[in-house]
């Protein structure tokens, strides 16, 4: 296994860049799934490195971003009933629900709390008994077992006060369903921490669908070889599933965490921002656990659902406009005062587009400088992309 | 003391907030300047610096230092980013009913100790007591005077085109050593906070390099929020190297653990410094023989290019635009 920091030697990161630029393909689209490395490629600005013709887009793999307004509002209905205490991870503080965000319904009154895992919600709800204790369950697979952990251990706990709301997706299906819409995705760079989880095998149904699928980490490295990849896979008429990043990804996933989460939760539909209502895309608490299903201990009037005008969140999630296409986008939408989810979560492609480059007025000159520094460009000419 | 937690009474201006005063504060800090009156009397020559700051770190004890040892650098160091050598302090304590004395003893004595390894004074001060719960324990708020030597120019829009950039140490050490304390974080790392009151190290810079450009301390926001300002104040752009950029490999591995990035990590007793490129070495030679500033390096330069901009250089070759940070990363951090 390759270490750390062996993978940022500068050296073997110039070697992959070029077998990258070596491969001769058609013009391509790929889509990277996940937040995560949305916010890699953004970083490292690989962008900047991708033979001509090759666009990356990002997906809907951002969990706080593809929470839907419905849901948000949900939870945040629930923080204003009498003795409720709310606690979620500390990224969806600021999402802007129908009405408020949770961060403005915290300065309002309500008992909203940051927590790091979903058992230090279940450890509060133990220290709190007069107060019940709803957690957020947001996130994809990965995210899943740990809260599929925190609700059994309440339950071993026989802990009266604590709750799960759950708004929990599940990956394939979202990525099956964008196959079946407008989008154009000629290959997918695959999650690395969901595939943890689920195991490289779970993509078989959208190689099947002509899609080469490319599992891989948040390196810049595996990153780049993941794009060689799918690449070659395109240049050679192939689309299968391949995994470069063995170094934490089986074939088959991890079988006790999927036996956790079968326990504990049932796939059900499940609408996503963006993406809309997508079969058997969600995670419902089973009901050998419904006694800690906030969905059913509690009865909450929601408002009206109110999207934000202008705001093209939908759009991008699903790799159908580039962030800076939302007319919105660092004008009257930027990380400090967001309209979209996908501004605000750190995750989001608004917020990586708009933090490491793309929103500058500067953005071309940034384009044109960077070509005479990026080492083995054939010529500086053709690195300028926007 | 006959109590051994701070009461509402000790703020109603009674005996028992006289006896914490004389107990707790006048017996470390000193009495004032003259001794019992209202306002402290200072006499000065020169241009001077003024600068006030707010402290609500929570944990008030932190591995590295506490509450009021960064009361007393925050400002010092404030006042070291004009050149100003420190004159005098002030200090507020808000302080919530039930507070434990002790730890309040505890935190005068920290700000004693690093105001006389400046050589600064705390000349004037107030006590409040809120009921429990109204605050968070301790909450501190320091005012500093200080003098700046004639030829002395520094200000964060004095940069040139060409300036090189240099950091006086690994940067983050504050950030993730409070952050590891934090409740619900708590994890063993080994990282101190930097905090250091930096007066003694700026003097012995301008000493060296008097016509230094600018000087800016990297706190809340990290580097990447200090360059910014320092871009746009001079309207200059900067460009730095990541891999030249100092962070140690606790910090670094914390930081990886946790989603966040050094260049935003909090350093309380860290320099950014602009010098002419003539003079970097002079410069580097200075702050590297003074104890707060044995790892300076250099990691950039300012250019023409896009005024107001600060891009990093990543391990491939690329650029990035290194912006501010936005939103409640680390709250509660000094």
């Amino acid at each position: 296994m390759e270490s750390l920091r062996q993978l940022r030697d500068p050296e073997l990161l110039r070697q992959l860049a070029k077998h990258m630029r070596a491969i001769a393909t058609p013009p391509a689209t790929l889509m990277e799934v996940c937040g995560t490395h949305t916010v890699a490629i953004a970083r490292h600005g690989l962008r900047q490195m991708l033979p001509d013709g090759v666009r990356l887009i990002s997906g809907p793999g951002c969990p706080v971003c593809v929470t839907p307004q419905q849901q948000i509002d949900h939870f945040i209905a629930l923080g204003a009933l009498d003795g409720v205490t709310l606690t979620t991870f500390g990224d969806m503080l600021r999402v802007p629900g129908s009405e408020q965000s949770l961060e403005q319904a915290r300065a309002a009154g309500a008992d909203v709390r940051v927590v790091y895992s979903p058992l230090d919600a279940v450890a509060l709800a133990a220290r709190l008994p007069d107060r019940q204790v709803v957690f957020f369950g947001i996130g994809f697979e990965t995210t899943a077992p740990a809260v599929a952990l925190a609700i059994t251990e309440a339950k071993r706990q026989r802990l009266p006060n604590f709750s799960v709301l759950s708004a929990h997706k599940l990956i394939p299906p979202a990525m099956l369903a964008l196959l079946d819409s407008e989008v154009h995705v000629d290959g997918f760079i695959c999650p690395g921490h969901v595939s943890v989880i689920i195991g490289s095998d779970a993509y078989r149904p959208v190689a099947a669908r002509g899609k080469p699928c490319v599992v891989t980490g948040f390196e810049a490295a595996d990153i780049l070889r993941a794009i060689e990849i799918l690449l070659r896979q395109l240049a050679e008429g192939r689309a299968e599933v391949e995994s470069e990043y063995a170094r934490a990804v089986k074939p088959g996933g991890n079988a006790r965490a999927q036996a956790l989460l079968s326990q504990v939760f049932t796939p059900t539909d499940a609408r996503w921002r963006g993406l809309g209502e997508i079969p058997q895309s969600g995670l419902a608490i089973a009901s050998d656990f419904a006694d800690f299903d906030a969905a059913r201990r509690f009865r909450v009037d929601l408002p009206t659902t109110k999207e934000p005008q202008g705001c093209r969140c939908g759009d991008v999630l699903r790799g159908l406009i580039d962030p800076p296409e939302c007319p919105l986008f660092g004008s009257a939408c930027t990380p400090a005062i967001p309209v979209g989810s996908c501004m605000v979560s750190t995750e989001g492609a608004c917020q990586a587009r708009y933090r490491y480059g793309s929103a500058h007025p500067v953005r071309q000159e940034l384009s044109s400088d960077i070509a005479s520094a990026t080492s083995d460009a054939p010529d500086p000419s053709s690195e300028r992309r926007t | 003391m006959s109590t051994d937690r701070i009461l509402l009474a000790h703020g109603d201006g009674g005996q028992l907030m006289a006896d914490l005063i004389a107990q707790v504060f006048v017996a470390r800090l000193g009495a004032g300047d003259p001794p019992g009156d209202d306002a402290a009397q200072l006499s000065a020559t020169g241009r001077l610096a003024f600068t006030t700051d707010a402290f609500v770190v929570d944990p008030i004890f932190f591995p590295g230092g506490d509450i009021g040892r960064l009361a007393i650098c925050g400002t010092v160091n404030d006042l070291a980013t004009a050149g100003a050598k420190p004159l005098a302090i002030s200090a507020s304590f808000i302080i919530e009913e039930g507070f434990p004395i002790a730890a309040l003893e505890r935190v005068a004595d920290s700000m004693a100790r690093t105001a006389d390894e400046v050589a600064v004074r705390i000349v004037t001060g107030d006590t409040k007591v809120v009921p429990r719960g109204k605050a968070d324990k301790l909450y501190i708020s320091t005012s500093g005077v200080g003098e700046i030597a004639d030829g002395v120019c520094i200000s964060g829009a004095n940069v040139q085109v060409g300036d090189v950039v240099v950091i006086t140490g690994p940067i983050g050490d504050h950030g993730l050593a409070v952050l590891s304390q934090r409740e619900g974080l708590e994890f063993e790392s080994g990282i101190v906070s930097d905090c250091a009151p930096l007066a003694g190290m700026v003097q012995a810079l301008l000493c060296a390099t008097p016509a230094t450009h600018s000087l800016r301390d990297p706190t809340r926001g990290g580097l990447a929020a200090a360059l910014n300002e320092i871009a746009r104040q001079s309207q200059v752009e900067i460009e730095i190297v990541e891999a030249d950029v100092p962070v140690r490999p606790s910090v670094a591995a914390a930081c990886e653990l946790l989603g966040l990035d050094p260049l935003y990590a909090a350093n309380e007793g860290k320099m950014a410094v602009f010098v002419s490129p003539d003079q970097a070495q002079r410069a580097l030679q200075a702050l590297s023989e003074h104890k707060y500033g044995r790892d300076a390096t250099m990691i950039g330069r300012a250019t023409r290019r896009c005024p107001g901009r600060v891009l990093l250089k990543t391990a491939l070759g690329t650029h990035r635009i290194l912006d501010r940070h936005v939103g409640e990363q680390m709250p509660r951090i000094c």
